[in-house]
């Protein structure tokens, strides 16, 4: 099934996309042009493919669906998404997976600022996010839970692989970064450390689908050493208060 | 009764856009007007308006001012006043069309002037102050008028609509310009004052700004004692205040200036190489009280080029693109693959780090 | 006959006391004895002054100090207390005198200002999390910088104070409070990256390590002012006068000058320390000028200098003139100011509320355009963190605080410094009781304080959408007043809550 986006509202074309995903199961939108809220709640079973540039909130509170975007991806992709998957052949812009619960995000290239801005796990719910280039300033601010890997490919010298106050607030889950961690912008409740077999393995899996899904290199990507970002305690402010 | 801007402080949103030909080349209002377009949903229908500069070459040495008025009387006190204090060499109506959504039209007109020599004798102000002092004083003290422009060789048109409709209205597509800035407006309270769209401009300043300052009355009351008057209670009226008070009055480069109101943190500054870290400090310390507090992206125009910038805690987007000589912003990617869909390249404009676009030669 | 009658009584519970005679030993007001057979715990109530160190230290929490409950036929016009001053007076012929702060219920504007926070239109802050600086600078700023045609700055900028908190702790001379109270303070400023101030008693040679982070004070008296008096102070400020007594000088009589405080002071042990009312080489402002710009001279230039004023009625136009007369930093002392000793009727009558000052002052330096090249502290307390976000917001740089640093210390307001027998150790030269006052234990109690402060300031200025310190100085926007008169708020230049 394929329908074209081109410059119309995004009221009439997700009301669209939700007419034709009631007996299809996956669709492809051509020309897309900053329409927000693209597969918002979408269901576990439906796919959407899309191409150009959707707009903000794409995939917001994603319910088990998957999306595949074939470009670049605004603000707030993923907002509190609750499963599924997104896909993103391209880069993103700010608040990548906010306070995401479940599901898996794959980005080729670069991320905006405040990328997996308070992620969080539940039972057997755990969000992962996959970033191939750069993270921007306050990756992982109020990070609760989950997964987060950085890998930095294709940067200039000169750029540092994570932003300003990485982490701060972090008090949960854990950040893999390839290569040598930028101390200066590590939030200073959050200590690094090496992996452990079974984070080794579970790595593995995730660079191993980002090499299957973007056509790159494993044995590249897996050239530089990893660390691991966690917090230091899970209460960090515990101590702030005193009661009146 | 709903009080307009200036009887009261209006909180806004917002979307912005902007493009420059470095080559200088001059380009239709076609592009902008797509690019705002697309961004509908980030404002409401309560003001809309663009900044254009290369536009009057065969009057590029003259002051333009682009007034509002509410009546004829008020155009009347106006003309007296211009003739009186410029050498007004044209003067006309400025075109519009008939669009559906932009009702309440004000009276609109356009002037080229420049100010007499015999002026300049009697004042120690250079042609700018004085224009700066002659616009200052029409707005405040001619009821029912509003200069909304007044630089040279570029314009503002702005209107209480959504601005494509704003850009159809002016008739943009039949201008020429090489750089072009929008805005398209989010207020939360407005009777809907023509005067009271965007952008502001101050002579060749012109300011298109989205996000709300928490930082405003610090940032007004030190402007205020210079001389200005923040009588729009507006954030884009004291941002304007502030880059001409530091450029024009002051001499400070843009770039410095883009540094004083999105400062680097302290604890860059400590980090920094001694010279370095003096020359910020004395920056944060002199003009502590121009810090802009708060979530915003703007696009300052003037002569000496296109600025764009980012709070310091990146609290709104902005986006920029490159292609061929054409520097493209906008709040959304998208804004931009509209009218270039294939930028050699596109990247987010960082908090708090300016970027600045000189323009060249301007091409007739 | 007892013309006056007793404030406080002292209730011992027998059934608690087991006549450890620690309330005997440790009140220096001798209230406490032991009766005859050497057991029975009694007490003068007549003394008790209501410091409640005997209820803090006794192990058995047996000791409750209770208002003396004696009637009176009603008359709100002769309340006991004007009684009681009367009686004062006509036993002594003497003037009252009070330590301590004016205590009548006048207006706090601090409790009828409100605060704003951010919704929607602009995010609030988490100032735990996001970058809040607090960092603030004093000292003259040019009205602008210049720079060479590299873009290296040409200006030169007078010296510049560097604080890490906009609280610093406002002038205590050793002499009017303890060494050990004193070096607390010193500890805690060089902690918390603020300052200290020596008042006018001289920099004590113990505390020498101290003094980049001491500020030190000239005033009429120029105790222990010297060369390197002067070069140790990061910056120096001449005390024209002081909330709690504006218009009055000081005395510290020759029994507290001990051999230490004679040291510090340089004068002979014994004798009186007097500080006149005026400076005798400042008759007006011009001469002002002259006694600024001779410390500036003394100091090669590399010291900002303050002039402190205690805020009075015509407080804008003085403190106009001070800033022409080359004061970096302008210091405003509201009438709610503490004091080691001073005349009641002074202390309770004199001088006006630093909220009304400082919004005066703030808003006539910035009609004549002058706000920007001076520092504006306020003093004349502050009770918490709230009231300074208060006072930065109507346009303070900085503020002073020393009665909440001392509540720390264990101060509770008796008002009896000018006693000089403090249980606390505080405002007292007794060694005995000095020792009492464990500077390693006193100064983190400070530091906690002002942390929990700073904190609290963070919080507030996150939730208004600030992330600096810098934007909420004169941002009068975001405050409000509430049951305020049309006049309080012109004067104060915020709006109604509502509008």
């Amino acid at each position: 099934m394929k329908i074209t986006a081109g410059k119309q509202g995004f009221q009439s074309l997700n009301e669209q996309v939700r007419e034709l995903l009631s007996e299809n199961d996956e669709i492809l939108i051509e020309d897309v042009n900053g329409q927000r809220y693209i597969g918002a709640a979408m269901d576990k079973g439906k796919t959407l493919n899309l191409y150009g540039t959707p707009g903000n909130d794409m995939g917001a509170y994603l319910n088990g669906g998957k999306i595949e975007v074939f470009g670049n991806a605004q603000e707030a992709v993923g907002n509190t998404m609750g499963g599924g998957e997104i896909i993103i052949h391209g880069h993103t812009g700010d608040t990548l997976g906010y306070a995401m619960r479940d599901g898996e995000i794959y980005v080729r290239n670069r991320a905006g600022s405040r990328a997996g801005i308070h992620m969080k796990e539940f039972e057997n719910m755990h969000p992962t996010v996959v970033i191939g280039g750069i993270a921007g300033a306050f990756l992982a601010e109020y990070m609760a839970g989950g997964t987060l890997i950085v890998l930095g490919l294709n940067r200039d010298k000169n750029q540092d692989i994570v932003g300003a106050h990485c982490a701060t607030g972090m008090h949960g889950g854990k950040i893999y970064v390839r290569g040598e961690v930028p101390e200066h912008h590590i939030s200073p409740n959050i200590s690094v450390s090496e992996l452990n077999e079974e984070e080794n393995e579970e790595l593995l899996r995730c660079i191993k689908k980002y090499c299957v899904l973007f056509k790159e290199e494993e044995e590249y990507i897996l050239k530089e050493k990893f660390y691991k970002l966690s917090p230091s305690s899970s209460r960090p402010y515990a101590n702030l208060y005193t009661k009146n | 009764m709903l009080l307009r801007e200036g009887e009261v402080r209006i909180p806004s949103g917002c979307a912005i856009s902007a493009i420059t030909d470095t080559s200088g080349e001059r380009f239709s209002g076609t592009d902008i007007i797509e690019s705002i377009a697309l961004m509908h949903d980030r404002s409401n229908g309560l003001g809309g308006g663009f900044a254009a500069y290369g536009i009057y070459p065969e009057f590029k040495d003259l002051y333009a001012f682009h007034i509002f008025y509410d009546d004829n009387d008020a155009r009347v006190k106006t003309e007296e006043f211009l003739f009186k204090h410029y050498d007004i060499e044209y003067f006309e109506q400025i075109p519009t069309r008939k669009t559906k959504s932009i009702e309440k039209a004000p009276l609109i007109w356009r002037y080229f002037g420049a100010v007499p020599n015999s002026k300049m004798k009697k004042n120690d102000y250079d042609d700018d102050e004085y224009t700066a002092k002659c616009v200052i004083r029409v707005n405040n003290e001619i009821k029912g008028a509003y200069i909304f422009s007044s630089g040279k060789n570029m314009g503002a048109f702005k209107a209480v609509g959504y601005p494509e409709d704003v850009g159809e209205y002016y008739m943009l597509d039949g201008y020429k310009a090489h750089t072009w800035t929008a805005h398209g407006r989010f207020p939360t309270n407005t009777p809907g004052w023509w005067g009271g769209a965007h952008p502001f401009t101050l002579l060749d300043w012109s300011i298109v700004h989205n996000g709300e300052i928490s930082s405003y009355d610090a940032n007004r009351r030190f402007v205020e004692q210079f001389g200005y008057r923040c009588n729009l209670q507006t954030d884009t009226e004291v941002i304007t205040y502030l880059f001409d008070l530091l450029v024009r009055r002051q001499g400070l480069k843009l770039d410095m200036s883009a540094s004083i109101l999105a400062a680097p943190e302290w604890t860059v500054i400590d980090n920094m190489p001694q010279k370095e870290k003096e020359l910020y400090t004395a920056l944060r310390t002199v003009y502590s009280s121009c810090l802009i507090n708060g979530p915003f992206s703007i696009l300052v125009g003037s002569k000496h080029g296109l600025l764009a910038l980012n709070d310091r805690l990146k609290l709104r987007s902005l986006i920029t693109a490159k292609k061929g000589s054409k520097i493209y912003f906008a709040s959304e990617e998208s804004a931009i693959r509209i009218i270039c869909p294939e930028p050699e390249e596109i990247k987010a404009v960082e908090g708090g780090v300016p970027v600045f676009i000189p323009f060249a030669e301007v091409k007739d | 006959m007892n013309y006056t009658v007793p404030e406080f009584e002292v209730e011992r519970n027998i059934n608690r006391c087991i006549s450890c005679g620690a309330c005997v030993r440790q009140c220096s007001y001798e209230v406490h004895y032991f009766d005859d057979d050497g057991k029975t715990v009694l007490a003068d109530e007549s003394k008790c002054v209501a410091c409640h160190r005997c209820a803090a230290i006794c192990p058995t929490r047996a000791i409750k100090i209770k208002k003396y409950d004696m009637a009176y036929k009603e008359h709100s016009n002769w309340t006991p207390v004007m009684q009681k001053e009367i009686n004062l007076q006509a036993a002594t012929g003497g003037v009252l005198l009070s330590g301590m702060s004016n205590n009548k219920p006048y207006p706090i504007y601090w409790d009828k200002i409100l605060l704003n926070a951010s919704q929607v239109t602009n995010p609030s802050i988490d100032p735990l999390r996001e970058p809040m600086e607090i960092r603030t600078f004093l000292g003259r700023k040019p009205e602008k910088l210049e720079f060479n045609e590299n873009g290296e700055l040409k200006t030169k900028l007078p010296p510049q104070i560097q604080l890490e908190t906009p609280i610093m702790f406002s002038a205590m001379s050793f002499g009017s409070i303890s060494f050990n109270a004193q070096k607390s303070l010193a500890m805690a400023a060089k902690e918390l990256g603020t300052l200290f101030n020596t008042g006018e008693g001289g920099l004590h040679p113990k505390l020498e390590e101290f003094k980049d982070y001491a500020v030190v004070q000239v005033a009429s008296g120029r105790f222990g002012v010297h060369k390197g008096y002067l070069e140790s102070g990061r910056f120096i400020e001449i005390k024209i006068g002081q909330g709690a007594k504006p218009g009055i000088g000081g005395h510290l009589p020759g029994e507290k000058v001990t051999v230490e405080v004679s040291n510090a002071r340089m004068i002979p042990v014994g004798s009186d320390a007097i500080s006149p009312a005026p400076h005798h080489d400042i008759y007006s402002i011009e001469d002002l000028r002259q006694l600024i710009w001779s410390l500036k001279e003394a100091t090669q230039y590399k010291k900002p200098v303050a002039v402190k004023i205690a805020a009075v009625h015509n407080c804008s136009a003085i403190v106009s003139g001070v800033a022409r007369a080359g004061a970096d930093i302008i210091v405003m002392d509201g009438f709610r100011g503490g004091t080691g000793a001073a005349p009641t009727r002074i202390r309770d009558n004199v001088g006006i509320p630093i909220e009304l000052a400082l919004a005066a002052v703030d808003k006539r330096l910035r009609d004549e355009s002058i706000r920007n090249t001076v520092s504006l502290v306020a003093a004349g307390s502050f009770r918490n963190s709230a009231d300074i976000v208060k006072a930065i917001a109507l346009g303070a740089d900085a503020v002073y605080v020393a009665s909440a640093p001392l509540i720390a210390m264990g101060c509770h307001m008796c008002q009896q410094c000018h006693s000089g027998k403090c249980n606390w150790g505080i405002a007292t030269q007794r060694p005995d009781l000095v020792k009492r006052l464990n500077p390693e234990i006193m100064y983190k109690r400070v530091v906690n304080l002002i942390d929990a402060w700073n904190h609290e300031i963070k919080e507030m200025l996150g939730g208004m959408g600030l992330n600096s310190i810098d934007s909420l100085r004169g941002n009068r926007l975001m405050l409000r007043g509430i049951g305020l008169t049309e006049k309080e708020l012109e004067i104060l230049g915020i709006s109604h809550a509502g509008e």
